[in-house]
């Protein structure tokens, strides 16, 4: 197990004007289990690409257990991969897409076997052994393609979006059966995904990116409580945190520097209240989702505005009804006109 | 619209094909004497006489066995080096791909006959004249631009992602080719063979001007010569006929669908 080190990391590809990856660095840990995460096109799937050896970065140095191998090729790099398609080897077995890494490697025959038959054992493969990939399941294949990385010991395990084809139930039990690998190998893992539920659950630490820059690193609760900027606010969070204009809302806005542009607020933490009661924002009901333990409820606040409150599913809101929006002032969170976050006296 | 009116048309279609095909069959069993009598294409007497006299007088075995070496040797040469190109044409980044691309088919579209005398003279200063050689050289410049073609075509199909897995498990470029690429290729490459094989089995210009006599002669050049001053053996050319269709014939029936798979590829996605 190794550390992989991102050193000033650009990519440009040829053809294209635009830079895919701009000046990225990333350490991450020994044993870390860290989730690159953003919206398609955002350059993650490059960047794991880029560590995997699978693309040549146009700039920068990537390190691996403290040595550069910017220079070496995929196969020399000792790293392993799930791909989102499994990439299965469509002419092997099970047994020969599991063994083919070992293979590679000149391990001896009866060492191939042992090694196969563990990593079968581990991830219940080991009726499907002489089965090919195409008279799998989906989470059959899944399996497999983990079984694949599984069975070489290798430097690190890089996962391109493994899970996006799996239907929702499977997908949280693999995503479950994935933490419980990492913790019983301890080996450093990289995982790419754009679901950012995924990215919370799985990831120690986080890297979002946009547009091929990281917008923010850090655990998943530190990011999701101090995103450093709008982006990152809105894109962690079912639903996605309220942003309002602040010249539009001065009882919100009170008592916030002068380059303040946006606040924002996540839905949970709105309370509705009657229009009698102490509130700083007014608005109508428009819409009510009920979900069972809660229910989402649109507030039009203005007539280019509507902020989405997460209420108890005790209370009952009506369509049309008039009501109040409170805001505790150390749950919101202040913006300037370049999205970035500005500290205020609660933080 | 009737079902009956289309199906007419297509019988019609397959009549006017094959009845030539059916004309030569028989007329190569039909006793010389009775060829220009009566019916056209209606079975008389069944005689084996034109195809003793084949083998027999003429030695068709040799314009038979030279025509296999070629065609077999132009097949292995177009397919084995056809396999590498077309591999770096679909997959590798380098400069003056696309252009490598349309000038390999910008070759395949030149008429024959355009480069017959240059060849001929390149041909006679290198000694290769009447020469198992002279036919296969000459025979590459059409095998190697088709076998290209298709098989760039296979290659792209396949999904990146399968080489990138190999890769990462350890095997070189090489080697990724060699273990996940190539096998998976195995039917695009057998189909590029039975195409080309077809091609020079078929050719005529190139072996009637780069060859002298009957001991380099392929078949299709010897059929031609058999019209002597005075008479014209039909008999013999239409055995000669039936013996040249029957190898395109097996091919054809055997790898049916395998060979409109090769003539489509690229043709749609999917």
């Amino acid at each position: 197990m190794a550390s992989i080190e991102l050193q000033a990391i650009g990519k440009v590809f040829p053809g294209s004007g635009a830079a895919a990856i701009r000046d990225v660095s990333l350490t991450i840990a020994n044993g870390e289990r860290l989730v690159l995460v953003g919206p398609s096109g955002s350059g993650k799937s490059t960047l794991l690409r880029i560590i995997a050896g699978l693309e040549m970065p146009s700039a920068g140095r990537v390190l691996i257990g403290g040595s550069d191998v910017t220079d070496v090729p995929p196969e020399q790099r000792d790293l392993a991969m799930v791909f989102q398609s499994y990439a299965l080897y469509p002419h092997k077995t099970v047994r020969g897409n599991l063994a083919f890494g070992l293979r590679m490697r000149r391990v001896a025959a009866p060492e191939i076997e042992r090694r196969v038959r563990q990593a079968a054992a581990a991830l219940g493969l080991e009726p499907l052994l002489d089965r090919m990939p195409s008279q799998l399941s989906g989470g059959q294949r899944q399996r497999v393609a983990v079984g694949r990385a599984l069975v070489r010991d290798p430097q690190a395990f890089l996962f391109d979006e493994p899970l996006s084809n799996l239907d929702p139930q499977l997908r949280g039990e693999t995503r479950a059966e994935l933490i419980d690998l990492h913790s019983r190998l301890r080996a450093t893992m990289v995982y790419v995904t754009h679901d950012q539920e995924e990215a919370m659950t799985l990831g120690q630490r986080i890297a979002i990116l946009n547009d091929g820059r990281i917008e923010q690193v850090g655990p998943p609760q530190a990011l999701y409580e101090r995103p450093a900027s709008l982006f990152v606010a809105r894109f962690l969070g079912t639903p996605p945190m309220n942003v309002v204009d602040a010249a539009s809302f001065p009882a919100l806005a009170r008592g916030l520097p002068q380059h303040a542009a946006s606040i924002g607020f996540r839905p949970h933490e709105v309370r509705l209240t009657s229009v009698a009661e102490r509130h700083e924002v007014t608005g109508t009901i428009e819409l009510v989702e009920p979900l069972g333990h809660a229910q989402i409820v649109h507030v039009r606040v203005d007539p280019s505005t509507r902020v989405v409150v997460v209420a108890a599913a005790e209370a009952r809101p009506q369509p049309g009804a008039a009501v109040g929006l409170s805001i505790p002032a150390d749950r919101r969170h202040v913006f300037d006109s370049h999205g970035k976050t500005l500290a205020t006296e609660e933080h | 619209m009737t079902r009956a009116a289309p199906r007419i048309g297509i019988f019609l279609l397959i009549a006017i094909w094959a009845l030539p095909l059916l004309w030569m069959l028989i007329a190569s069993v039909t006793p010389e004497s009775r060829l220009f009598g009566g019916a056209p294409a209606m079975p008389g007497a069944f005689v084996l006489d034109h195809y003793r006299a084949l083998f027999a007088e003429r030695a068709f075995w040799r314009p038979v066995r030279n025509s296999l070496i070629v065609a077999a040797t132009t097949t292995v040469f177009a397919v084995a080096i056809g396999v590498w190109a077309a591999y770096a044409l679909a997959r590798l980044r380098f400069r003056g791909r696309a252009v490598t691309l349309s000038a390999v088919l910008a070759v395949s579209t030149f008429p024959q006959i355009s480069i017959v005398s240059p060849l001929y003279l390149l041909l006679r200063r290198a000694g290769l004249i009447d020469t198992y050689p002279g036919l296969v050289l000459p025979y590459l410049t059409f095998a190697l631009p088709l076998a290209v073609w298709l098989l760039t075509g296979f290659f792209r199909q396949l999904p990146g992602e399968l080489e990138d897995a190999a890769r990462m498990d350890g095997a070189s470029r090489l080697r990724a080719a060699v273990e996940v690429t190539l096998p998976l290729a195995a039917p695009a490459i057998a189909t590029t063979a039975i195409l080309t094989f077809l091609y020079a089995w078929n050719e005529f210009l190139f072996a009637l001007s780069f060859t002298l006599g009957p001991e380099r002669q392929t078949v299709p050049v010897a059929i031609a010569l058999f019209r002597g001053q005075y008479q014209v053996p039909w008999g013999q050319i239409l055995a000669a006929a039936v013996v040249a269709s029957l190898p395109v014939a097996i091919i054809v029936l055997a790898f049916q669908r395998r060979i409109v798979k090769g003539l489509t590829a690229g043709a749609v996605k999917g």
